[in-house]
């Protein structure tokens, strides 16, 4: 590359460059900042605006303990943590399977179906929504967990099956070749040299499949209705509901919920980017 | 005998893919096949969830489009107004961020992923935050409005504010589109640069014709996927507005919930979606097939 001299025009430029980043930056965290702050105030310090408080004067960790306990979160975390965990190892499971068949294996109408698998990205969720919602319910199955838990034992999404299957076709075939020589079948083909190779890429689904399943709030306002069956996201909608005005407790509530997410982000955020790449070029 | 053995082992290669592919194929029909064809049966019902659904053939269509549902048209201008402005704003932002980014900086990893971090953030708990910030009364953004001297506003309260409100909300939140954006600036060749550097090109000129065209693959997928998720957006009419004030944020996939799960009309909830599905496929079709006009493919089609 072409290196320019460094005059102060160039020092001029960078410095505006940087100051617009760090706006950019500013707004984007704005929203995270507000909650934790006003997760630790008392209510009065949230309504006074001139001039508004930038950070509490003593810190109120009992709103903390308070939103807990409320709102029954102890309950929703339960919930939450058996709907994301079924998640994600039948998202694992079954998408990698799936993209195995349509990688690796030859058979009779792989590319229709594949074809069809990926024509359901396509497929506006709405279209499908109430016929699945009234299967549900002739089943007696609405208001449990079942239907936010058994679709991802179906193959887990195109989107995660198109994923694994992108990663599965990097993998040498000399591989398989050399394990069939050895006697191997496709099952001990996809478990010892499949899934242990593309490590990464499962983290990327298991992760994605956690944040999705953990923030989803559509699923659970459709299925659920007795509160000891609720997740997280609508335990929170709840709670506003019943403490509108105490600010204080709501925010609270919203900085618990968001902490694993930031906690699962920082662990796998390297993947996650990688995760979006992958699928975002190869479309 | 060797002709035998081939077809002995086809067979079982069949079996084995299918039992692979067995779980998402059966997730296919059962979540997908299967519900796509009630759906179009009931969209001609109707159907009240307690009594058997009643046909009526194109009834639900005709009493959406031509009059009597009055939220109908309501919610379709709610919709098209957000994906309008939304849309644009999105990618043009997205962009920016983008091409900011894929400069030489300090502490680079960090921002990036800094400004995905709205992403994760679930949609309830980040929507409770813009309530208060965006409070008319005591909210933070009228605070600064205020400090620099502009009108306050209502945001999701105010009739003319409350779509730019979401508007805004939504370019907060395009952190996985700013990703894509990245990726595809990264691919292009350093050499495209370095030559019209040589031929005395400035910056624009580089803008122009080298990082355009070689992201526009990139723009294309972002495009589709921008307009497919803001004609669905739903949310923040949940949360935040619940299609308020005066259903100027009735978009319609809340209007469609709310026709399904609220007044139990699920043969018009039905028509709804499939006049959706029918309008996501028409512009799907129309952006790929004018695709060819504006995209560069690298190496030709393929």
């Amino acid at each position: 590359m072409l290196r320019k001299k460094k005059n102060a025009r160039y020092y001029v430029r960078r410095t505006f460059f940087y100051a617009f980043i760090l706006l950019l930056v500013t707004v984007c965290v704005i929203p995270l900042y507000w909650m934790v702050r006003s997760s630790f105030m008392i209510n009065t310090e949230i309504y006074s605006m001139r001039p508004f408080v930038v950070w509490p004067k003593e810190m109120q960790w009992e709103n903390y303990a308070k939103a807990w306990k409320s709102a029954n979160f102890p309950r929703y975390t339960v919930n939450t943590m058996i709907v994301v965990v079924c998640c994600m190892v039948g998202t694992c499971l079954t998408s990698a399977m799936a993209a195995y068949a349509f990688s690796r294996l030859n058979w009779k109408g792989k590319k229709q179906c594949f074809a069809l698998v990926l024509s359901t990205m396509m497929l506006p969720g709405s279209v499908t929504l109430i016929p699945q919602f009234l299967i549900w319910r002739n089943f007696h199955l609405v208001d449990t967990l079942w239907p936010l838990i058994l679709p991802a034992f179906l193959g887990g999404g195109a989107f995660n099956i198109f994923l694994l299957r992108q990663f599965f076709l990097g993998i040498p075939r000399e591989l398989d070749d050399a394990a069939r020589i050895d006697g191997a079948g496709a099952l001990q083909i996809f478990f010892r040299i499949m899934i242990p190779l593309s490590k990464s890429a499962m983290v990327v689904v298991a992760l994605f499949t956690f944040l999705n399943c953990w923030n989803d709030f559509f699923g659970p306002i459709i299925y659920l209705n007795s509160k000891e069956r609720f997740t997280i996201a609508i335990g929170l909608l709840q709670f506003r509901g019943d403490y509108e005005t105490k600010w204080n407790l709501l925010m609270a509530a919203s900085t618990l919920s968001v902490m694993p997410c930031i906690l699962v982000y920082l662990f796998g955020q390297k993947c996650l980017v990688e995760g979006i790449t992958l699928t975002g070029m190869k479309a | 005998m060797d002709h035998k053995k081939t077809m002995g082992k086809k067979k079982r290669d069949n079996l084995t893919g299918w039992a692979f592919a067995l779980p998402a194929m059966a997730g296919f029909l059962a979540l997908n096949l299967l519900p796509m064809i009630l759906s179009a049966y009931y969209s001609m019902s109707e159907y009240n969830i307690i009594g058997k659904p009643h046909w009526i053939g194109f009834a639900n269509y005709a009493t959406l489009l031509f009059g009597e549902n009055e939220t109908f048209w309501v919610s379709v201008r709610a919709t098209v107004l957000y994906a309008v402005m939304a849309v644009p704003a999105n990618l043009l932002f997205s962009f920016m961020i983008a091409m900011l980014l894929n400069r030489e900086m300090v502490g680079r990893a960090f921002f990036r992923s800094l400004f995905y971090l709205p992403c994760i953030v679930p949609a309830v708990a980040s929507s409770f935050v813009w309530l208060l910030l965006m409070n008319p009364d005591y909210g933070l953004f009228n605070e600064l409005l205020r400090l620099l001297h502009l009108p306050r506003s209502q945001f999701f309260w105010g009739a003319k504010s409350v779509l730019p409100s979401i508007v805004f909300i939504g370019i907060w939140n395009t952190g996985a589109t700013q990703v894509i954006f990245l990726a595809g600036l990264q691919n292009i060749p350093r050499v495209y640069y370095e030559a019209l550097e040589i031929d005395g090109g400035n910056a624009w000129h580089k803008f122009w014709s080298v990082t355009v065209p070689m992201v526009s693959s990139t723009l294309f997928f972002n495009l589709v996927m921008g307009i497919i998720s803001a004609l669905q957006v739903f949310s923040q009419a949940y949360i935040l507005t619940e299609g308020g004030p005066n259903n100027r944020s009735l978009f319609y996939v809340y209007n469609l919930w709310r026709q399904a799960f609220k007044y139990m009309d699920m043969g018009k909830a039905s028509a709804m979606a499939w006049l959706l599905f029918f309008v996501v496929m028409i512009l799907t079709v129309v952006v790929f097939k004018t695709s060819d006009k504006w995209v560069y493919y690298e190496g030709g089609e393929e």
